[in-house]
């Protein structure tokens, strides 16, 4: 059982220039992968969740290409063997 | 843009904070010839800047806020050529207050008598202090948990604690600013924080005078004379003589009492200089004529000062960390608008010359003497 994570180029810094992280473990939901994630890279957490726990405002979270927000948020689940891929959302200034 | 040995003992340092990234502009004392260097950070938000140059440090700190990733600070102790990128966000509420950081708005270096000492200011509206030069921040306890804060707004910029003034001797009292909040202060080392608004008005409220929910852009003093503080209201100006507990209407003369920067002379504690916009509607300066106005008798009178400042088609606002003043004598004020200028003067605001264009859109900017303290 795994997840992998794909983490976009700004992240890679805060994950050893990892582009992929694989999580050997059964993950039932995004906040569950993400929780999984923070265990080898917190940094990276940091940057994709606030303090409080949310997802940042200006951040998705794909489940094997479905956007997590229309999926149920951080319960969406995540089916075994999953792609994870975290992007920066479409905004900016 | 090169970088040339910027760091020697009385080079001037004027940092630049902008929507797209940070300036490091620097000249040598004799303030004739400017080197720019940056975008640091590219992309990233840069509201707060300071030099530290206390304990054998010259380490300038940076609130760097991305769209997207957050907000972290970062510090450089060789002007810029590294910088730290912190793996965890350094500066963050703790989980129980129901709060997740925006943005730094201010670094201020503590007294020099405690030269590990830091603070910052941020947006939702908190201090945070280190003991440790930096290293590690904690909230203020009795400003994060005030009985307030519920009742405080965001103004345009979000809501922000803006502007530390310590009491250069007395650790136990600071005044802090905050948008839309007012002026607190404390006296017992920031377990209790009193608000210190009276005479301060709030146009946008059915009460123009409420004990708190001011909208206060900048305060700022001479530290030769701590108590004597002048403010820069939305909507008014004023100064105290009794570190905040009452506040008197200094608007003599100028264009417009709506502006948000405003600086202390670094040597004269009468002297202030501001940037009178013309309403909180538009938000540019009167008659597109680019005037810094000075006062040099606490506010018994202001005089524009425009030398070499453009008189016509000048469509600038300047924010509320805007403008600046080196430590030099004559005194160096600088300043930099929403357009991408930044101007300076070399002889105490007489006359100024453009230094820089095009750049980004500036929201903060810092000057220091290398070796003769913080930035202010």
């Amino acid at each position: 059982m795994s997840v992998t994570v794909e983490l976009p180029g700004a992240l890679q810094a805060h994950a050893s220039g990892s582009a992929l992280v694989v999580i050997e473990r059964r993950c039932a939901s995004v906040a569950e992968a993400l929780d999984a994630l923070a265990e080898q890279w917190p940094g990276v957490l940091d940057r994709v969740m606030t303090e409080q726990g949310d997802l940042r405002p200006h951040v998705n979270v794909f489940v094997d290409e479905q956007n997590s927000r229309f999926i149920g948020g951080l319960d969406a689940p995540v089916p075994d063997g999953s792609t994870i891929l975290i992007l920066p959302a479409v905004s900016g200034g | 843009m090169a970088r040339k040995g910027v760091g020697s003992a009385g080079d001037v340092v004027v940092l630049v904070g902008t929507q797209k990234g940070a300036f490091i502009v620097s000249s040598d004392g004799e303030r004739k010839k400017w080197r720019i260097d940056g975008p640091h950070f590219p992309g990233e938000s840069v509201y707060a800047l300071a030099l530290d140059d206390r304990g054998g440090r010259h380490r300038i700190f940076a609130g760097t806020r991305s769209f997207h990733w957050g907000s972290v600070l970062r510090e450089s102790d060789d002007f810029g050529k590294t910088w730290t990128s912190p793996e965890r966000q350094n500066v963050k509420f703790p989980a129980d207050s129901g709060l997740s950081l925006v943005q730094i708005w201010q670094v201020t270096p503590g007294r020099a008598s405690e030269p590990e000492k830091l603070y910052c200011g941020v947006e939702p509206a908190a201090l945070f202090e280190s003991d440790d030069a930096g290293e590690t921040w904690a909230p203020v306890a009795g400003l994060l948990n005030h009985e307030h804060r519920a009742k405080w707004m965001p103004g345009g910029g979000g809501l922000c604690l803006h502007t530390i003034v310590l009491d250069p001797k007395n650790r136990d009292r600071m005044l802090v600013a905050i948008s839309t909040g007012g002026v607190y202060r404390t006296d017992d080392g920031g377990r209790n924080w009193q608000p210190r608004n009276s005479g301060v008005r709030a146009e946008f409220q059915p009460n123009k005078h409420p004990e708190f929910g001011q909208c206060v852009h900048k305060v700022v003093h001479n530290p030769a004379n701590p108590g004597r503080l002048f403010l820069q209201n939305h909507w008014g100006l004023y100064r105290s003589d009794d570190w905040g507990d009452s506040w008197t209407d200094i608007a003599n003369g100028v264009p417009s009492d709506f502006g948000f920067a405003m600086q202390m002379h670094p040597h004269d504690r009468d002297t202030v200089y501001i940037v009178p916009l013309e309403s909180d509607v538009f938000r540019c300066v009167p008659e597109a004529k680019m005037r810094v106005y000075r006062t040099r008798n606490a506010g018994a009178a202001w005089e524009p000062l425009t030398k070499g400042l453009p008189q016509k088609d000048a469509w600038e606002t300047v924010l509320r960390d805007g403008l600046t003043a080196d430590s030099m004598k004559p005194a160096g004020i600088y300043f930099g608008t929403r357009s991408g200028k930044l101007f300076g003067s070399v002889d105490d605001g007489e006359s100024w010359k453009e230094i820089a264009d095009g750049l980004p859109s500036i929201a903060c900017v810092k000057a220091a003497v290398v070796g003769g303290g913080e930035a202010r």
